[in-house]
């Protein structure tokens, strides 16, 4: 894969993190990525990324679980092999009830989180790069992606002026597996006005 | 300036000892990354020592068979099943921490919500041991699951509570585990980055399935915490209904009552708090993480435990009640000789649970108590003991005079193969729970984090100076454009 440049910021405050973001979006800079020990609430919508459908799609699962167990118990109680059970009808829907309900359930969380593990591309045996180590204990990292038009030193010094502790460039090569690289963690393709880039 | 995030001073702080973030992660990861202490290993080892029990008891009884147990034909449910519901309830503490407390934005939840939901998990790998084994034949186990068989294909029958429990056990498990691991995924990631050994590096790497903390991961596990919370509340409400319809849809007196879902259900949530609390108290104080599991922590569970103590109380008087309000003979016989009688055979087993699970709770409307550490130890234990007793009382005396006094069985005393199955439970519990706290952080990092800034004692000492301004000044200050 190819490699790429980027300039990455340490900011050691979510306070400092969320104006400089809006601050990099508003002056054209492309975010690769921001990484965060813990969910910052609002980040996402500050980065312009788009809200998830994993929502949409644990219903879909759910649904599909609800349909199995409704379609197969009802099939195989009242026609591959009705039986008799204290003289109660062969179609007795109340009694289904929990085991409906519980594959539905079933069906939309396992569902949900093989879909969650897909999308965010995320195995056992995965190995990611996340820039600095220290991401996942208390640095909030702001990674950019330079273009042939980025001036690095420009977005350096743009970055410290920002209240990044500490700035550097990198050069990481993209990941892939699966063949699905994840489209989606990039920024919305709808750029805000005046972008340069 | 930038964020202020506003929680009333009237809460008290959650994480104490002026924390940053480096710091919460160095004492949360402290007891994973040290050198097992002396206490751990004599624990593991004496919980070892009883799931080796638990397993010699199990194989004398899959040799021999069932009859190893002293069940008859009137108590063909005895002290197996009693252990069943006991274990199943106490997993229900777990979820109700840690998906219906989430759903009402409960932040003290973030303390003991981690080491809550592996208690669940594994207590309900225990509570699956005894209808497993208790089927005797127990090759032929996979009877239970609608495959396609030789046999017609004959199925199961969809319309019995017991294949209903079937269902509703597996999926539970499923998806506390799904729920937890998935909550673990950022702390291990956090616990990858900071190993230095080579075999850390490879068991943290690949249980942290590349975890980064990425923006766009973490609004997806948001999602994804917040709808497995919306299906495992009424998951976990189902659990306990379905096990409680294995009783209530029988004709026995004593059983066939309406009341018993709400009522099987509180109970679950009581004395899975208890054992939530006899956990963490000895946790926090050997992990020394008080700062993290606060007596705050400790009271508010307190709390839950004397409101659910009074519903199961309330309940317990309802169906005694009504026993002899409906005046139906077998019914009252039931309730009334078999229970109430201090002089029937098993009269003392019923006053051991009102007193264990009605009157002790009620020390907990005193503050002092709920605070106090020893206190809230022993009343956890005797909670326990009382919720034993009551799956015992339903189980035991409401069958042991049936309706023929010729099939009456009064004495059932288990065998020591029947005891040795439930330490044997004991043992896989705790064997469990010590290798969960050597390994996995006890403590969810990520949400203590998030919660660090509003809930924590610095923040509140700054909220308090905020508070004590005036207005304007306070605007003047703090006012600024959203990046406009």
């Amino acid at each position: 894969m190819a490699i790429k440049k980027y300039v990455v910021g340490s900011f050691d405050d979510e306070a400092v993190l969320f104006p400089a973001v809006k601050k990099v979006r508003k002056a054209g800079y492309k975010i690769h990525e921001v990484f965060t020990p813990f969910p910052i609430h609002g980040l996402d919508k500050a980065m312009g990324l788009r809200d998830t459908s994993l929502h949409t799609a644990g219903f879909i699962y759910a649904i599909t679980g609800t349909a199995t167990a409704l379609g197969f118990i009802s099939w195989a109680l009242t026609y591959d092999w009705p039986l008799n059970f204290g003289g109660k009808p062969f179609f007795s829907l109340p009694a289904w009830i929990p085991i409906t309900f519980e594959l539905t359930v079933l069906f939309s969380s396992v569902g949900m989180v093989l879909t969650f593990c897909y999308l965010c591309q995320l195995a056992p045996f995965v190995k990611k790069d996340h820039f600095n180590l220290r991401s996942t204990d208390d640095i909030f990292l702001m990674a950019l992606e330079c273009t042939d038009k980025t001036n690095d030193s420009e977005a350096v010094s743009f970055l410290q002026s920002l209240g990044a502790k500490d700035v550097k460039v990198d050069y990481k090569e993209e990941r892939w597996w699966l063949g699905r690289y994840d489209k989606e963690a990039k920024v919305f393709e709808k750029k805000p006005e005046g972008i340069a880039v | 300036m930038g964020l202020i995030r506003y929680e009333s001073q009237i809460r008290p702080p959650l994480i104490e000892g002026g924390k940053d973030y480096h710091q919460v992660t160095e004492d949360i990861c402290r007891p994973v990354e040290a050198k097992p202490s002396r206490a751990w290993w004599i624990g593991f080892l004496v919980s070892v020592a009883f799931l080796i029990f638990g397993i010699v008891s199990v194989t004398m009884e899959v040799i021999y068979g069932t009859g190893q147990w002293n069940l008859n034909k009137t108590i063909g449910w005895g002290y197996d099943i009693t252990n069943f519901v006991w274990w199943i309830g106490i997993g229900h503490a777990g979820t109700l921490i840690s998906a219906i407390l989430l759903l009402f934005r409960q932040g003290w939840r973030t303390g003991v919500n981690r080491a809550a939901e592996a208690m669940t998990i594994f207590a309900v790998i225990c509570a699956g041991q005894f209808p497993i084994w208790h089927m005797g034949r127990v090759w032929d186990a996979f009877f239970v699951l609608p495959y396609p068989n030789t046999r017609g294909p004959l199925w199961v029958n969809f319309n019995s509570p017991l294949l209903w429990d079937v269902f509703a056990i597996s999926t539970y498990f499923t998806v506390s585990l799904l729920f937890w691991y998935s909550g673990l995924l950022p702390d291990l990631a956090t616990l990858r980055d900071r190993a230095k050994k080579k075999w850390r590096k490879l068991f943290y790497g690949v249980a942290a399935f590349g975890w980064t903390g990425s923006t766009k991961h973490w609004q997806r596990h948001e999602a994804l915490s917040l709808v497995l919370a919306g299906l495992s509340t009424p998951l976990v409400l189902s659990v306990h209904t379905i096990v409680s319809f294995d009783f209530a849809t029988s004709v026995v007196p004593g059983w066939h009552t309406t009341i018993f879902p709400p009522y099987f259900v509180a109970g679950a949530i009581f004395s899975g708090f208890a054992m939530v609390q006899t956990l963490l108290v000895v946790t926090r104080k050997v992990l020394g993480l008080e700062e993290y599991i606060t007596i705050e922590h400790i009271d508010v569970m307190n709390k839950i435990i004397v409101l659910t103590g009074s519903i199961v109380g309330i309940a317990y008087l309802t169906e005694l009640f009504i026993a002899w309000y409906g005046a139906n003979k077998y019914e009252w016989f039931a309730f009334g000789e078999n229970r109430l009688n201090l002089n029937s055979p098993y009269g003392w087993s019923y006053w051991i649970m009102m007193f264990c699970n009605v009157v002790s709770p009620q020390f907990f409307w005193i503050r002092k108590m709920r605070r106090n550490l020893v206190v809230t130890f022993f009343m956890s234990v005797l909670v326990n003991v009382g919720m034993w007793f009551e799956r015992f009382v339903i189980i035991v005396t409401s069958v042991y005079r049936e309706y023929l006094p010729s099939a009456w069985s009064t004495y059932y005393t288990p065998t020591i193969w029947e005891v040795g199955f439930y330490l044997g439970t004991f043992g896989l519990f705790f064997t469990c729970y010590f290798l969960f706290s050597k390994f996995f952080p006890v403590i969810a990092l990520a949400e203590i984090k998030h919660i660090l800034k509003r809930s924590g004692d610095v923040q509140k000492d700054r909220m308090d100076k905020l508070e004590a301004q005036p207005s304007e000044e306070f605007a003047k200050e703090h006012s600024h454009d959203h990046g406009a």
